[in-house]
């Protein structure tokens, strides 16, 4: 038993173990709950950088054998580049979520802690699983696995929520099922479940239907879970009703591992020829992804709600990731892969803000913000103007590079359709944060009297000392301090993004791209 | 003309740092006024310093300070560069800044300003930015900087926050955030055709990539990119609007900081992104001259119409702004040298004049040309100050205002083309014709209500009266303080010389 | 053609199958039935799977010793109905979260058809302003 060799499989195992232990060991002691999964968060967490160091050092894919048995007849686990950088960042961002969660789980869902952490962690063990996996019906398991715990996790929220859950059940199997049917395509064709044995079988059956119709299928599955427009429906209910905490974990990972299983389908499974050349599947994928970016723009502007604004800026976002897959060249898909985590981080520190309001305010309608919140949350407030300006693209936060790199990418593909989505989008984004930090930062206008513009001098007193009165009230600091990392993090991504790009994701361009 | 050589240096990113680690002990001590204050003042002294004391020296013998901090893109660094037009920029807007730093305290203070540390905070993010675009060594550099400036002027606009204000910023922000996008439009496409970003005196398309419609493409979109901080016509219309903000905003950023950075990107684009020989090879200076013409006269005649005085004085703005990009239109060395000057010169002048309107607000609260009859008699030296600012402005000596001009001139003869030069007489009648009235009114009218009524407050009018001083001196002599002339002229050598 | 047809007449039953579930999921009003689409259509997919195990005259996968291991084409293949073991396991567990939901929704909105939901719902929305 060797940890070093061992380390691809650990971190499902961790989550699983723990995850079923939970209920039983916090059976009288409640509070253990929370430590039990903070505890196997953290060491997932080590363990995730442990395998990408691992992985850069052996500078090639890590190829785990579960129980020994030879990848055709067993599973396989498979650590390379790509599946060992989406993991940390699910996990970091998970781990940094779970320690954001104990005052807002404990108002909002009052003696449900157990059942939560516990499903939290049988989550994070499909997210992990689906990640790391090399075996597509392996994949398919981890998939239920996960989608099943998101069910009950948005479930237990507000009122409407279990509606949503439903709603996303429904979706949700038909997503499964669809991938499940691709994968029985494939399998009839190639006699493989092995990921690596698929792609060196297949050139050899381009050509037939089956396969064809298989990769139709596990896109279409994997398009309803990425939510990428028009298969986003379950999306904005879901991330709206569910707790704080869950939309808070969910919208920064579910859309994102699903994304990355797109991506280790398409372009290692396939092979991008195949689907770019042969099929214009990337083409059609991409012209989606547009269409979603500037429809989910739009109809964020439209809500009143912040969460719900929040939700379909994901649909949005998740454009961006499905236009860099789609165009197919290096560029896109480096945008695609550095958004992956750029939008993690926002969206989860963006979720968190709204968990602060609700915690605090009770409620997170964007009309009924004012400036009185700016003295109350002066903390929020920052984190939540850094990740809007960042989901913005501002530089030099993080925001702007990904999209910098899907610009080039459009370029690279010559159509400048996509290069004007993308830019005018940031435009649609600005709507939408100014909007808020318009209510936020400046007296509100309805209480100005008509002739306070003559004199820029004098205030409107009500106002001003409505505003002064306010004591201040931010959040605790397990609460603030995962907000305040993210922000931070956003303006460190932001200036580091050579790094990560030269480091890790230019090894992740499969060859011949 | 110097071999251009490099070294390595900390000191243009320190030049950029200062004014950003002032933000911190701003907002740490927003209780104590004094306090605060004295960070803004130290951070603007420090960074003049050393702009003075280490870059210019080196930038005279045409050697470059060089950074490269860290990689934000693989190949391209976030990297500064104090080569001579940075260093030149980074003059004004660091020297002006001083000034306005002693000015806003007054004003502030006078009109009893809300959120004065939001205030001064948000004044030192502008200035880093300020000084990142003058020293940026890329594109991509150059983007980053102009995009924190495009936000961090925001709350400086909105300031007063009332219905004007916003909508005020709003439409700052729609004009500016469209034009960051052109401009990263416009940078990903040039790395994509050249595989580089860095900034080249002469262009940085090595051997010619361009066909004619995508040169002509590239450049409207660059012009897109950087015309609406430089106000260029029609892309002008934000800078009114911004008007709304408190007076040395509109001092510092609307005359110096942000649009000064706006024509800086202009001539940037036309020295060292396009180069003169691209840009007269496909006709694009035809293109720059024909909206900088129009702008020139359109902006004079809506200024001659204002009632106003800030607007007037931001349609001034407008038309002076569009001398600038005149003088890089005409592709020779006295047009860029005369732009340049212009730079400079344009920022003292017109800085004492958004400094004068400010102190007529601060002391009498008027802003409209009509009601300030005979208010020269009880505020001479703030109205002498203006006076001087706008004889300057129309062109006559012994002003500077008068050089740039002359410079200006030269090169359209030089350049061979008439109409460039008809458009500088014109607009040099219509200036007096805006500006003389004014004086008329202030000096020669009998005023009301004046009783009692006595000079600005002492920290406000020496600013004004130093600015004005400045702009006689370098009437006389433009190489006087800083050898802004030496350095103008051998910028437009390298821009110009290498072909 | 005609060969074609019946020569796939499994897949054209499993296709009927699962269009059949596609439109209990997607067309019916009432949860429980969209439920009942929901199975079917998992099963649809089981059968399909396990209809591509079938060999003409294959034994179950247990050694006879009548027959050499090598002559893999003697034997069924296994893995198809391993792999539907663990579909169904997943199915067993959908159906049961999807009962757990509607109840839960039955407790809140005191009906399970889908337009007086929404009605309700919208009768919420109101009730919140």
């Amino acid at each position: 038993m060797n940890l070093t060799n061992n380390s691809p499989v650990l971190i499902p195992l961790l989550f699983l173990s723990t995850g079923i232990m939970t209920p039983v060991l916090a059976m009288k002691k409640e509070w253990l709950a929370r430590w039990i999964a903070l505890g196997a968060s953290a060491a997932s967490v080590a363990l995730s950088i442990f395998n990408l160091i691992r992985v850069i050092n052996v500078g090639k894919p890590i190829h785990y054998k579960l129980g020994n048995w030879n990848p055709s007849l067993g599973i396989e686990y498979v650590l390379d580049h790509l599946s060992a950088f989406v993991i940390l960042v699910i996990n970091a961002i998970a781990f940094l979520v779970l320690i954001y969660a104990k005052k807002s789980i404990e108002s909002e869902l009052p003696g449900k802690e157990v059942p939560y952490y516990a499903s939290v962690l049988l989550m994070l063990c499909g997210f992990n699983g689906m990640m790391i996996t090399g075996d597509l019906f392996n994949l398919y398991v981890f998939l239920e696995i996960c989608s099943l715990t998101l069910y009950g996790l948005i479930a237990v929220g507000e009122k409407k929520s279990s509606m949503a859950a439903f709603t996303y059940l429904i979706m949700g199997t038909i997503a499964g099922c669809f991938y499940l049917l691709g994968v029985g395509f494939l399998y009839i064709k190639t006699g493989s479940l092995n990921m690596a044995d698929v792609r060196a079988i297949l050139p050899f059956m381009l050509d037939q239907p089956a396969v064809v119709i298989g990769l139709c299928f596990m896109t279409l599955g994997l398009g309803i879970k990425m939510a990428l427009f028009p298969l986003h429906g379950w999306l904005p209910d879901a991330y709206t009703y569910a707790p704080s905490v869950s939309s808070a974990l969910i919208a920064p990972t579910g859309t994102k591992v699903a994304s990355y299983v797109l991506i280790r389908i398409f372009y290692f499974v396939f092979g991008i020829t195949f689907v770019s050349k042969t099929l214009p599947v990337a083409d059609i994928i991409s012209w989606l992804a547009v269409v979603g970016i500037i429809y989910g723009s739009i109809m964020a502007i439209a809500q009143k709600e912040l969460k719900r604004m929040l939700a379909y800026s994901t649909v949005a976002q998740v454009g961006y990731i499905g236009l860099g897959i789609g165009l197919a060249n290096p560029f896109g898909l480096i945008g695609a892969v550095l958004h992956i985590l750029n939008h993690a981080v926002m969206k989860a520190c963006l979720f968190l803000v709204s968990g602060n309001f609700r915690l605090k305010l009770g409620h997170s309608n964007i009309f009924k913000l004012d400036n009185t919140i700016r003295k109350k949350m002066p903390w929020t407030m920052a984190a939540f103007t850094i990740a809007a300006l960042s989901m913005v693209g501002l530089p030099p936060m993080a925001g702007f590079f990904s999209k910098w790199y899907l610009a080039l990418g459009t370029i690279e593909k010559g159509n400048w359709l996509f290069l004007a989505a993308i830019l005018v989008s940031t435009l649609l984004n600005a709507v939408y944060f100014f909007r808020i930090l318009e209510k936020v930062y400046m007296k509100p206008i309805d209480s100005q009297s008509s002739n306070t513009h003559e004199q820029g001098t004098y205030h409107d007193h009500s106002v001003k000392e409505n505003e002064e009165t306010v004591k201040r009230d931010e959040v605790s600091p397990s609460m603030l301090f995962p907000t305040l990392t993210l922000a931070a993090a956003l303006v460190v991504l932001g200036i580091l993004n050579a790094i990560i790009v030269d480091g890790v994701i230019k090894y992740i361009i499969p060859k011949g791209l | 003309m110097t071999i251009p050589e490099t070294y390595t240096s900390i000191i243009p990113l320190l030049t950029v740092l200062v004014s950003l680690a002032a933000v911190p002990l701003i907002l740490l001590s927003s209780k104590h006024e004094n306090l605060r204050e004295f960070w803004t003042i130290i951070a603007s002294f420090i960074k003049f310093g050393l702009v003075v004391i280490f870059l210019l020296p080196n930038a005279l013998e045409n050697k470059s300070a060089v950074i490269n901090i860290v990689d934000i893109f693989p190949g391209v660094a976030l990297a500064l560069k104090a080569d001579q037009f940075g260093v030149f920029f980074a003059l004004i807007s660091s020297g002006l800044w001083i000034l306005t730093s002693f000015y806003s305290i007054g004003y502030v203070r006078g009109a009893h300003e809300h959120k004065q540390t939001r205030y001064f905070a948000s004044f030192a993010i502008c200035l880093s930015a300020t000084m990142g675009i003058a020293f940026s060594a890329n594109l991509l550099t150059f983007i980053v900087f102009y995009e924190i400036l495009t936000i961090a002027t925001y709350p400086l606009v909105i300031h007063k926050e009332t219905k004007e204000a916003i909508y005020g910023g709003r439409k700052y922000l729609v004009y500016t955030l469209t034009a960051g996008i052109l401009l990263i439009a416009a940078s990903a496409w040039i790395y994509k055709l050249t595989g580089t970003l860095d900034f080249k005196a002469g262009g940085m398309f090595g051997e010619s990539v361009l066909t004619p419609q995508r040169a002509v493409i590239l450049f409207i979109l660059f012009l897109g990119g950087v015309g609406v901080k430089a106000g260029i016509m029609p892309l002008h219309s934000w800078l009114p609007t911004a008007m709304v903000a408190p007076t040395p905003v509109s001092a510092l950023l609307h005359a110096v900081a942000v649009v000064k950075s706006g024509v800086f990107g202009v001539i940037r684009v036309v020295g060292f992104v396009f180069g003169p020989a691209i840009m007269s090879q496909f006709g694009l200076n035809n293109i720059l001259l024909a909206v900088a013409g129009f702008t020139i006269i359109v902006a004079s005649f809506i200024a001659l119409r204002q009632d106003n005085l800030k607007r007037l004085l931001a349609y001034s703005t407008v038309g002076h702004l569009s001398y600038i990009v005149l003088g890089a239109a005409l592709l020779t060395p006295a047009g860029f040298t005369g732009g340049m000057l212009h730079i400079a010169f344009h920022a003292t002048m017109k800085i004492t004049l958004f400094f004068a309107a400010g102190a007529i607000y601060v002391n009498l609260h008027r802003e409209n040309i009509s009601q300030l009859n005979g208010i020269g008699r009880i505020m001479p030296w703030t109205m002498g100050a203006f006076t001087v600012s706008a004889i300057g402005l129309a062109g006559i000596p012994p002003i500077n205002g008068f050089v740039s001009k002359w410079y200006l001139g030269m090169g359209a003869v030089q350049s061979g083309q008439i109409i460039p030069l008809a458009i500088l007489v014109l607009s040099g009648l219509l200036n007096a014709a805006y500006f003389f009235p004014i004086i008329y009114t202030v000096f020669f009218r009998k005023g009301e209500k004046l009783e009692g009524l006595g000079e600005a407050p002492a920290i406000m009018v020496v600013p004004i009266v130093v600015t004005a001083l400045l702009s006689v001196l370098l009437g006389i002599y433009p190489d006087l303080f800083f050898n802004f002339f030496k350095l103008a002229s051998s910028i437009a050598a390298s821009i110009v010389g290498v072909k | 053609m005609t060969d074609y047809i019946i020569g796939h007449y499994a897949y054209w039953f499993t296709f009927i199958l699962m269009m059949i579930g596609f439109y209990g999921m997607t067309m019916k009003k009432n949860l429980v039935k969209k439920l009942i689409g929901m199975n079917i259509f998992q099963v649809s997919i089981i059968i399909f799977y396990v209809s591509t195990a079938v060999k003409w005259g294959g034994t179950v996968p247990v050694l006879d010793l009548n027959i050499s291991i090598a002559d893999t084409s003697k034997y069924i293949n296994p893995l198809q109905h391993c792999l539907m073991l663990t579909a169904i396991v997943v199915g067993v567990a959908t159906t049961g979260v999807a009962f757990a939901l509607s109840i839960s929704i039955f407790k809140r909105y005191k009906t399970l058809d889908e337009a007086v939901l929404i009605e309700r719902m919208i009768k919420d929305n109101e009730s919140d302003k």
